[in-house]
């Protein structure tokens, strides 16, 4: 097993934000997603493993490297999916090529050139003309004509339509059929992640609430479903959140085997998805 | 290698589950034989649109009962012993089914002559 990606108790914290002690791993050849509301610290995580902002506490090794002190080497085999413009508007797509492909040792034209016509990009396209989903591809192949191993995307999906992100969902599918790639990516979009993310990272207002595989967290996690009755201070106790309203309430709960035993016959019990562990986790207990 | 996989979503058995009992399936009725192959965990994935964990479990569980070999680098491939294994495993179930029917024949006193004969009649409710 070798980790690619490991951030040990990551400190930042700007104005009213703090990103609080993080940490996790990620093996070679896996899928992680990163969720958290806006605002939760995704995109500070991110920038401080790119070496984009300055961490205040803590250790981010990628290939067994300090991301600060190793950075260039790092770099060589990173590709990095940003969710702003990062390219120069009124290139081409060649010409922009041109200048990306200087910076790295291991470029490989025939590999971008494979790649440009299976994203059928037009490589004569002004990159200020291309939709988001078309920079998001045109960034993709350049991450993986210069012998990147390590995917970093910054909400690729955010402002895509269903087909476009079906299309990167299987364009993704495809690079990881090669063993050696791992990809990190954050979104909100929790249902692109139900199917390709093998690990699953949540952060909530800047605090790690877990680190886990996805089938782990789905098979832990239930929503219970039954009457407000129902909820005394000690039944409160079993949820991570709770909805309740004047016809029942609905809750999540992160022990699906005790919450078979209690609520077995009194109430509904059903798979959480990862939108509804995300949204009961951050909204906490509400009235409506 | 083609064989199909579904999947769903609304099934109260896990992804993982819903693989396993599908490619045994496959293997007892015959539609798989000894030494056919498998997708790779990886095309697996691809296919069904689910993480590469949860392939890699489905094969990891087949392979430690004894289904399916995996050769790093070569693939997975139906193994050879797993029919008469079954055969093996279902009739050690079978005898264990007759052992408390014959304990529940002892309590209400009847013969074994009456026990074969209330099988015969209830063979053709069966079919």
């Amino acid at each position: 097993m070798s980790i690619v990606l490991e951030v040990k108790n990551l400190k930042k914290s700007y104005g009213d934000f703090r990103l609080n002690n993080l940490n996790f791993k990620l093996e070679k050849g896996y899928v992680m997603g990163f969720i958290g509301e806006n605002g939760a610290g995704k995109s500070t995580t991110i920038k401080l493993i790119m070496n984009l902002i300055k961490k205040d506490n803590g250790n981010i090794n990628i290939f067994g490297m300090d991301s600060v002190k190793d950075e260039r080497k790092i770099k060589e085999k990173i590709g990095f999916v940003y969710d702003e413009n990062v390219f120069y508007g009124m290139l081409t797509i060649n010409e922009m090529k041109k200048i990306v492909a200087g910076f790295y040792k291991k470029w490989d034209e025939n590999k971008f050139q494979v790649y440009i016509k299976n994203f059928e990009l037009n490589p004569n396209k002004v990159i200020d003309e291309l939709s988001k989903g078309m920079k998001i591809k045109f960034a993709l192949a350049l991450a993986l004509s210069h012998g990147a191993e390590l995917i970093i995307m910054d909400e690729p999906t955010s402002g895509l339509d269903p087909a476009f992100r079906s299309e990167l969902m299987d364009i993704l599918y495809n690079i990881i059929q090669d063993e050696n790639m791992t990809i990190f990516f954050s979104t909100h979009i929790t249902t692109d992640l139900e199917k390709i993310a093998d690990y699953i990272t949540f952060i909530n207002k800047g605090e790690l609430v877990f680190s886990e595989s996805k089938d782990e967290v789905l098979e832990k996690y239930a929503i219970i479903k039954g009457a407000s009755k129902l909820l005394d201070g000690d039944i409160r106790k079993e949820f991570i959140g709770i909805r309740e309203t004047a016809s029942g309430f609905k809750a999540l709960t992160s022990n699906k085997q005790k919450a078979e035993i209690l609520f077995k016959d009194s109430c509904k019990i059903e798979k959480a998805s990862l939108e509804d562990i995300m949204v009961y986790t951050v909204r906490g207990d509400i009235r409506v | 290698m083609d064989i199909t996989i579904t999947i769903s979503n609304v099934s109260k058995d896990p992804i993982y589950k819903q693989i396993i009992d599908q490619i045994k399936g496959m293997i007892f009725s015959g539609e798989l034989n000894e030494g056919d192959g498998l997708p790779s965990i990886r095309n697996l994935a691809r296919d069904l649109q689910i993480s590469v964990i949860t392939t890699k479990r489905a094969y990891e569980e087949l392979d430690k009962e004894g289904f399916i070999t995996s050769f790093t680098g070569k693939g997975s491939f139906v193994s050879g012993q797993n029919k008469d294994l079954l055969r093996e495993k279902r009739m050690r179930l079978f005898e264990e089914e007759l052992k408390a029917v014959i304990k529940e024949s002892k309590l209400l006193h009847l013969s074994m002559e009456e026990v074969i004969d209330i099988m015969k009649f209830l063979e053709e409710d069966v079919q």
